[in-house]
């Protein structure tokens, strides 16, 4: 288990990171490295140079307006957990980062390489699609804005362009009586989850969303569960939850539909009692 | 008999609860395993293994270049396949090459070996080896490999069962009589044993000694000495092996790997030291070897439980080559001798078939078959005790052998020596509270949380002398055990021993046997192992034999050691030697006293204080010893557990765990307490976590920890530990091997307790792991049948 040989860049800004990633050959940005790495080790990735993108400052910064907050792609599980970054709902950034992994994990592993990962399993894609988060790009033209259901259309897979870096994620702000529910089921500490659910309302804004992650492929939204939450106040049962999984995703099995689910009706039930 | 002594100044003998004298090194990062060693012009292995399950090598292309890195069993042409032999009747034998030839038999085979100065450019080399396969179609399920028709693993048999045994006891009068049946099928999931070192052997010619010296990471140098020889068609005068530190075998490293022979054979070929060290994915896939079992059982019981005969068909998965030495059919034979484990049980039936399939060579695993018997039986009870509307322990304490019995004779002819069984199922319900349990688990149901109790009871057989191994047929037969103990020039004590220690803690504990003679502080006792060179033969370290074999060989050498302790003291002391006692590391007699110190010197170095008659065998003395009987002696336990179970998402929580045990004599009752905790830790990975999956290509889908998980600290409980001492009549010290124990009851107790939650809702499981998925697929099928129970 040793990678195959590679060249390791380190940059120092931004735009040296997008002209390494031009400069051709097989590219890959080095975040926290905690799935890149395994995925070296065991020669499934398989670049000729790695841009490791730890140092560069614009990665790491946030920044507040009243419409949103601007979370560097390169902040650590971690700092989320520990509040260095502004709130935009209350409490629910930092409840997600503290259940991710472990520790030591969160030391290293970053919101945007997590994101890019894409993997169906993992908190953040759950998280900002409820979120409505965008992912802000940044690219040798100048960069985008991406809202979630584009950026991810499916399990491991993003639609980032060649040479394009995810430099920030803008989570919207929400009304202060806003509320939020997250539940995973994970068979051991740390591991990633078996099933997620993601439930965040705002009716000051008129806005509720509801989430089912760790299905087969991206996260499934369904707005139809959301309207009827947000009219009748009430946590669906779980017959009603199985068969809008049902038309949601037909290929999931019975087990997998009970696990997202249960671990939805918790969320819900977390939030609105 | 001989009994424990205990002395005024010396606090380190048997019974002494201290620190173990190997954890200074362990805990602070200097214990050099194979991983550590460096040796001056050393190169790095890498293995190609196959990519397939089941295949024809049509052709391996080596790379042009670099030139004498990569060998294949072309270049192997004097090395003699792994053959373990069995005089069992119905028994084939399989030939396993060290690297494949002519096919491949399971994803992970070795087919050839490349080397590099560094491992990543090992791997660069081995990726660049070209390798063609020609497909055949993979046996991935073991009753599908014993149907008319299947692909034959080994062409030459004409079917796929290494063995098939039956013991064919009379059950129709127990038939006729029953009023309960209870019929089941189990399954235990295959595993793998994750020690925390992987398997690593590093081996370089030494022209001095002329010999090739293998460091390996083993439990039985000397066996893997024996190996190594008979493989490479050397005397074993040229073959030294050398086990340094292993960080856990637990049954992994007992038998003779194919690349220990590889990595010898290009050590002797190049001239220079390489080493192969184990990763991780390669554990898991070329060592995903054990635990897999199926069952059929039907039993017949009185209305109270009693069990009157048991019917059983037992299915081992032993994938594709017989180990050597304790080849593919340890397992079932000793399934089937096992089965009716601590029960009085009279009438007994039993059919095992050991089945080849394309999947990595079937290993005995701490506790060694006993998990998936100890599991299938334990479940039985308790749907007896179901079917009887009674308490499943008490349904135990029925069925199991009675003290006044013992010593007692089982129906296949195990010989249980002693103990109280029911009286440890007593001691288990205490710890657990299962008088206060019941009304606690009403209180939960009705706010709708599902609690449960289960049990779980066995014997384990341990330090197996030579009638059980010949009675399993093994191409070698383990009967005695030797060791050295010598005073050394200044006093200090140092005992050889051939067995090894690999994190069970035989420095410490053989120091303790050594010091309980010559009442001298464990301090000034170097114990030494492992290495081939310097210590006597021994079978080595398995089946729970280190303690009372080693244990017992050590106790002879210092008792002898120490007559003659006392002869030398005596002329130093002008006395007789019956005159002289030993007494913390002094020879004492009335007011005087020698230490062994100035007794030493007196022998090495200034003879002449000592008379011209004096017996010149000195202070090193090398014993023998075997038990009076060669039978085995018997430890006895019963695991009880608490689980909750959430049965909407199917994860159990160990609420509480509770294990008795009873191995005789606790040599260190701190060292012991280890064994239990790290046993039941790995029992509990079996109950709830540890399954390696293959897709119908047999292909390994568990090939990292990510997939194929693993109990941590979070997911453990508290476990609660009571011990009885039942000396065994048999043994030195009255010890009873103990080392494999914890980790056979688990399975049993936490499943038992999950369907004890789960009765409620008319669910039953009858597989482990039992992952969250099985749960909620057993929650949901009895959701669809509701209503319909046994």
């Amino acid at each position: 288990m040793k990678p195959v040989g590679f060249d390791h860049t380190v940059p120092e800004t931004l735009d040296a990171a997008i002209d390494a990633l031009g400069a051709g050959g097989e590219v890959k940005l080095l975040g926290g490295g905690q799935s890149l790495g395994p995925m070296l080790n065991l020669r499934l990735a398989r670049p000729e140079r790695l841009v490791d993108i730890g140092r560069i400052d614009d990665l790491r910064s946030t920044a507040a307006t009243d419409e949103y907050i601007e979370i560097g792609a390169g902040v650590t599980h971690a700092e989320i957990e520990d509040g260095a970054v502004p709130d935009p709902i209350p409490g629910m950034l930092p409840y997600v980062a503290s259940g991710i992994a472990y520790r030591a994990v969160r030391n290293r592993g970053t919101l945007g390489g997590s994101l890019c990962h894409a993997d169906p399993a993992a908190d953040w894609i759950s998280v900002m699609t409820a979120l409505d988060a965008r992912i802000v790009t940044a690219a040798s033209d100048g960069g985008r804005e991406i809202d979630m259901f584009t950026f991810v259309p499916g399990a491991y897979r993003t639609n980032l362009a060649p040479g394009e870096v995810v430099r920030a994620v803008r989570v919207p702000r929400f009304s202060e009586g806003a509320v939020w529910g997250y539940y995973k089921t994970c068979r051991k500490t740390g591991e990633f989850a078996s099933a997620i659910g993601v439930f965040v309302a705002d009716p000051a804004k008129a806005y509720c969303r509801v989430v089912f992650g760790a299905a087969a492929g991206r996260p499934l939204v369904s707005p139809t569960l959301a309207r009827s939450i947000a009219e009748t106040g009430r946590a669906p049962d779980l017959a009603a939850l199985e068969r809008e999984l049902e038309a949601l995703e037909p290929a999931l099995s019975e087990v997998k539909a009970r696990q997202l689910a249960v671990a939805l009706r918790r969320a819900v039930s977390g939030a609105i009692g | 008999m001989l009994t424990g002594r205990h002395w005024a100044n010396v606090n380190t003998g048997i019974g002494a609860r201290i620190q173990r004298k190997e954890d200074r090194r362990l805990l602070n990062g200097q214990a050099r395993f194979v991983g550590d060693l460096r040796f001056p012009r050393q190169w790095e292995a890498a293995f190609v293994r196959s990519p397939v399950a089941h295949g024809r090598i049509v052709r391996i292309v080596k790379p042009e270049m670099p030139p004498n890195r990569v060998f294949t069993s072309d270049d192997l042409s004097d090395v003699l396949p792994i053959r373990a032999e069995s005089s069992l009747p119905t028994y084939k034998v399989s030939d396993q090459n060290p690297l494949a030839k002519d096919k491949v038999r399971f994803v992970g085979e070795c087919i050839a070996i490349c080397i590099a100065p560094t491992r990543a450019e090992a791997e660069d080399i081995a990726e660049s080896v070209g390798v063609e396969i020609e497909p055949l179609p993979p046996l991935v399920d073991a009753r599908a490999a014993m149907e008319a028709g299947a692909a034959s693993v080994h062409e030459s048999w004409g079917d796929n069962l290494f063995l098939t045994t039956e013991f064919d006891g009379d059950i129709e009068t127990a038939r006729a009589a029953a009023a309960i049946v209870v019929k089941r099928e189990y399954d235990t999931a295959r595993q793998c044993m994750v020690p925390m070192e992987g398997k690593g052997t590093l081996a370089m010619w030494d022209e001095r000694s002329d010999q090739i010296v293998v460091y390996t990471s083993t439990q039985v140098p000397h066996l893997i000495r024996t190996g190594i020889a008979q493989c490479l068609q050397m005397d074993q005068g040229r073959v030294r092996v050398i086990a340094p530190e292993v960080g856990g075998g637990f049954g992994y490293k007992c038998v003779l790997q194919p690349e220990e022979i590889t990595v010898s054979w290009a050590a002797k070929a190049t001239g220079r030291p390489i080493r192969w060290t184990e990763d991780r994915r390669e554990h898991l896939v070329a060592g995903a070897n054990t635990r897999q079992h199926h069952y059929r059982v039907t039993a017949y019981a009185d209305a109270n439980g009693r069990i009157l005969g048991l019917d059983a068909e037992i299915i081992v998965d032993v994938g594709a080559y017989s180990v050597w030495p304790f080849t593919a059919c340890l397992e079932a034979a000793q399934a089937g001798g096992n089965l009716p484990g601590p029960y009085a049980l009279d009438a007994y039936r039993c059919k095992t078939y050991s089945v080849a399939t394309n999947k990595p060579p079937f290993t005995p695993y701490r506790g060694v078959a006993r998990p998936g018997v100890c599991f299938a039986m334990e479940l039985t009870i308790d749907a007896i005790a179901r079917a009887a509307g009674r308490e499943p322990s008490a349904v135990r304490k029925d069925n199991l052998v009675a003290a006044d019995q013992m010593p007692y004779t089982n129906v296949t002819g195990k010989f249980y020596d002693s103990g109280d069984y029911r009286q440890g199922v007593i001691e288990a319900e205490e710890a657990i509270d299962l008088h206060g349990f019941r009304p606690r688990q009403r209180a939960a149901a009705a706010e709708g949380r599902f609690l449960g109790i289960g049990f779980s009871c066995f014997t384990e057989q341990s330090a197996h002398g030579t009638k059980v191994f010949s009675a399993w047929g093994l191409p070698l037969v383990p009967g005695y055990e030797q060791a050295m103990v010598k005073i050394t020039p200044s006093g200090s004590v140092e005992v050889r021993s051939g067995n090894h220690s690999f994190g069970q803690g035989l420095e410490t504990t053989l120091a303790q046997v050594a010091s309980e003679w010559l009442t001298i502080d464990t301090d000034s006792i170097s114990v030494t192992m492992g290495d081939t060179g310097v210590t006597p033969y021994s079978t080595g370290a398995y089946a729970s034999r280190g303690m009372v074999m080693a244990g017992g060989a050590v106790s002879k050498a210092a008792e002898v050691l120490a007559k003659r302790v006392k002869i030398h003291a005596a002329h130093l002391l002008q006395c007789q030697p019956e005159d002289v006692h030993l007494d913390g590391g002094r020879a004492v007699h009335r007011g005087g006293s020698v230490s062994f110190a100035e007794i030493a010197r007196a022998w090495y170095l200034r003879p002449d204080q000592l008379p011209d008659d004096v017996d010149t065998a000195g202070l090193e003395v090398t014993e023998g010893y075997r038990p009076d009987i060669d039978t085995g002696v018997f430890t006895y336990a019963t695991h009880s557990a608490i689980v909750e179970v959430d049965v909407e998402t199917g994860l159990v929580k160990i609420e509480d765990y509770a294990i008795f045990e009873d191995c005789g004599r606790r040599v260190n009752p701190m060292v012991l307490e280890g064994q239990a905790y790290g046993g039941a830790a790995q029992g509990i990975g079996t109950a709830l976590f540890e399954e390696v999956l293959y897709d119908r290509n047999g292909q390994p889908m568990t090939s990292t920890l990510a997939d194929y998980i693993l109990p941590g600290p979070t997911e453990l409980p508290t476990f609660q530990l009571r011990h009885k001492e039942t000396l065994s009549p048999y043994t030195r010290h009255g010890i009873k091997g103990i080392g494999e124990g914890a980790a056979i009851a688990p399975g049993g107790a936490i499943v038992n307790a999950i369907n004890d939650a789960l009765r409620l809702l008319g669910a039953e499981l009858t597989e482990i792991p039992a992952t969250p998925e099985k749960v909620l697929a057993a929650v949901i099928a009895a959701e669809r049948t509701s209503g319909t129970k046994e």
